[in-house]
């Protein structure tokens, strides 16, 4: 059976037929989609979102001991937090298959860097696969069970953003039914205390040896001889790339089983070749094991280091530019970055902190990231998820050494990212007792990547109820005893509870309750919310005078007419009132949408 | 031969469905298909693309600079951004449609005017009032299916079972609607 499907919906066809039993993720761009769409097969696989990457890791290798095959994924930062059991895992090896996907993101279309994740897969010593289109992605996904239950390693199939999101024509099979296996008792395998690990250590080389030798006979990797003037050595996406700018006028390497490399079909191709092209995203992976092979090659001294490397950037490296192509002026085009939507209840909080001086803001990822920028301007960094209350904390702890202290720390998180690693940081605050103001955007779902369910929205991936976790209960139990629950929406409630935080000379916790404009309100949203985002705000235009104080909050909802000097607002409001709070001329009024 | 059909616009303005659709019905046809997508801080009101191409076997799911047979625009000043990506001997269709990014939302940009007639000196360009049509049609929402309809005729798909496909992929209470939409759309062209 064929079906249209994008590298992610093909990885869970693939984890699917695989017989997988147990997945778990935590979402993150371009990985996300990967669980959800697991998800749909909920008669066969038990699909879990965790608070974080290492969580869902550590019960993924968990399931893996207990017998079943099973699988997690996440974006290319997501292994660094997931990084710990990764490496030791690596040592044991798996009862029932294990595979891990890193959803890398060269050019970093919704992400913090463009770290290569394949130099994990080295790192730790494990079996690597790259599929180029869903076909791959999904033929991969199985393959990687097999492997890594032959050769006892967990596997790291990488993809890139265009794999994951591109679409493709996929035949698909019914599922192969595999037995969760019996799980036997052996310390020596799985309990990592050195006497064990040093035993454990030397397998891993041997393990190497074996995997090097599949990967030299694998057709995984395969060689396309065509003209042998230019040789092109590739790996995913590139592939195609390559594909599409050589064609047939030139031979190709292409690479599908990438750790351990194969060097004995390198090093053939290498030689029968007058050119080498490897043509790589991110880092010079596959080309400096060309080098150490003895081979020249045209690698990153040609390509860029960073970015897609799309056809028409490779047209430009190899032959100096690219297609011909229509051009226009491109200064009369007017930027369109992204903005929190009409109604987003981070919107109020922002725009209140945003006017405020002597405060250091610790941001986190999220949308609410987008309070860094203008008109609130109310964000000095983020660094990973979590990082806001720990960065915070240390920025508090600095600002405290000195008489006066400069300015005060404000830590600024949602309500997911504080579930994934904000409660560990909030312990840190606590127990070493800074006078940090942590505020957690709690908008009752995980909205950057497209609203998952987390521990606190009461419900699970599959849509189930669930036990909620209260966030103020938490706090508490973290040992903050100042914590404020207020509306974001309600401006002077916003006000008030930053003077109260800042007069404190102790740890504070604001959480600011409020769902996102997007989110699809549950029984209980229906009932705690009750009405909103169903009305509308409207501007007198007699009573305005241009003052643009609602411009100034940042609402994409608000326009202001040059010409007349006024301002009026679309048809996408919801009626949040922020605007209609600032306005000096009480213009702004509500109406019924 | 590969054709390549760019679909541009700003988040929230259906250009996923509308191309899920396209997709669909080229696969249905017989070709090999692939698209790509960006998503993720795009949907935040950013500029969006989706990259449809298709024939008798297709390499990559990108467009590539002078790539594309046929540029349709959602949005007027998208047209202008994504331009660079036409063929020079490509077409455009263009929905006489504006929507402020912030910039000029809060004043400090004006939207570019003349983009309508920019186009038209550099390929041949139709333009399109989807909204007016969906909202004569009794719905602003069908807005992306019109301009599918502009597509297909465009690029001369109209041999395609394109009831089938809006059938078997749209709630069942909005397929006449769709069908009309399309409809329409192919008119237009």
């Amino acid at each position: 059976m064929k079906k249209l499907l994008t590298g992610n919906e093909a990885i869970a066809r693939g984890a699917y037929e695989a017989g997988v039993k147990y997945a778990s993720a935590y979402p993150g761009t371009p990985s996300t989609e990967i669980l959800e769409n697991i998800a749909t097969y909920q008669d066969d696989i038990l699909a879990e979102w965790a608070p974080n990457e290492k969580v869902a890791l550590e019960a993924v290798i968990g399931a893996s001991v207990a017998g079943a095959r099973s699988i997690a994924s996440m974006k290319h930062v997501g292994v660094n937090v997931a990084a710990d059991p990764l490496f030791t895992y690596a040592y044991t090896g798996v009862n029932g298959g294990m595979v891990l996907v890193t959803a890398d993101e060269p050019g970093q279309h919704s992400s913090q860097n463009e770290q290569d994740n394949r130099n994990y897969a080295k790192f730790a010593k494990i079996a690597m696969l790259e599929p180029t289109d869903s076909q791959e992605a999904k033929d991969m996904t199985k393959l990687a069970f097999e492997i890594s239950e032959k050769y006892d390693t967990p596997v790291l199939l990488r993809v890139t953003t265009r794999v994951c999101h591109s679409k493709a024509i996929v035949e698909c099979e019914d599922r192969n039914e595999v037995e969760i296996k019996t799980y036997v008792k052996n310390t020596k395998k799985y309990l990592t205390v050195p006497m064990h690990a040093r035993i454990l250590r030397l397998k891993v080389e041997e393990r190497l040896q074996a995997l090097k030798k599949f990967s030299n006979e694998t057709n995984l990797n395969y060689i396309e001889w065509n003209d042998t003037k230019i040789g092109i050595i590739a790996s995913g996406g590139c592939c195609s790339y390559a594909k599409e700018v050589f064609g047939n006028t030139a031979s190709y390497l292409k690479l599908g089983f990438t750790h351990p490399l194969p060097d004995e079909k390198i090093k053939e191709f290498c030689s029968k070749v007058e050119k080498v092209y490897v043509i790589e995203e991110n880092d010079p992976y596959i080309e400096e094991q060309v080098r150490i092979l003895g081979f020249n090659c045209f690698g990153k001294d040609l390509f860029p280091f960073c970015g897609e490397l799309t056809p028409d950037v490779i047209r430009k490296a190899v032959f100096g530019k690219e297609n011909p192509a229509l051009d226009c002026d491109q200064d009369k085009v007017v930027p369109r970055p992204p903005t929190l939507c009409a109604g987003c209840p981070h919107r109020g909080f922002f725009y209140t902190i945003g006017k405020r001086k002597n405060l250091l803001i610790s941001g986190d990822i999220g949308c609410y990231t987008l309070g860094f920028a203008e008109p609130y301007n109310a964000m000095d960094y983020n660094i990973c998820m979590g990082a806001s209350i720990s960065a915070g904390h240390g920025a508090q702890q600095v600002f405290a050494m000195q008489n006066p202290a400069p300015m005060r720390t404000v830590a600024v998180l949602g309500d997911s990212t504080f579930f994934h690693t904000g409660v560990n940081s909030l312990l840190h605050v606590t127990y070493n007792g800074s006078n940090t103001i942590t505020v957690i955007l709690d908008n009752r779902i995980t909205g950057m990547t497209g609203h998952q369910e987390n521990p606190g929205s009461g419900y699970t991936l599959q849509g189930k109820p669930t036990k909620v976790v209260d966030i103020e209960k938490l706090v508490r139990a973290c040992g903050i005893d100042q914590v404020k629950v207020i509306n974001p929406n309600d401006l002077k409630a916003v006000e008030d509870a930053l003077d109260w935080a800042l007069s404190l000379d102790e740890p504070s916790v604001i959480i600011t309750r409020w769902p996102c404009v997007l989110k699809k309100f549950s029984p209980e949203d229906k009932e705690e919310f009750k009405g909103s985002f169903t009305t509308r705000c409207k501007i007198d235009q007699d009573a305005c005078i241009g003052c643009t104080k609602c411009v100034k909050t940042g609402c994409p909802a608000i326009y202001f007419d040059k010409a007349s000097k006024k301002s009026s607002i679309g048809l996408d409001c919801v009626g949040c009132e922020v605007c209609l709070q600032v306005c000096p001329k009480l213009a702004i009024q509500k109406e019924e949408a | 031969m590969v054709k390549s059909i760019l679909l541009v616009g700003v988040g929230g303005q259906g250009t996923i469905l509308a191309s899920k659709l396209l997709t669909t019905g080229l696969m249905e046809a017989g070709y090999d298909v692939k698209m790509s997508e960006i998503h993720g801080m795009s949907q935040r009101g950013g500029s969006v693309s989706s990259q449809v191409r298709y024939g008798d076997k297709v390499e990559a799911s990108v467009i590539e600079v002078g790539g594309a047979d046929i540029l349709v625009s959602f949005e007027k000043m998208e047209a202008l951004r994504w331009l660079k990506y036409l063929k020079p001997s490509g077409k455009v269709v263009v929905n006489d449609y504006q929507i402020n990014s912030m910039p000029i939302l809060s004043g400090k940009f004006d939207y570019p005017s003349g983009i309508l007639e920019e186009l038209a000196s550099k390929a041949p360009t139709t333009v399109v009032d989807a909204a007016k049509h969906a909202t004569e049609i009794g719905n602003p929402k069908v807005m992306n299916i019109i301009l599918l309809g502009t597509i297909i005729k465009a690029m001369g798909l109209q041999d395609i079972d394109w009831k089938k496909i809006i059938s078997d992929n749209v709630k069942v209470e909005f397929v006449e609607l769709n069908l009309k939409a399309l409809t329409l759309g192919m008119s237009l062209v």
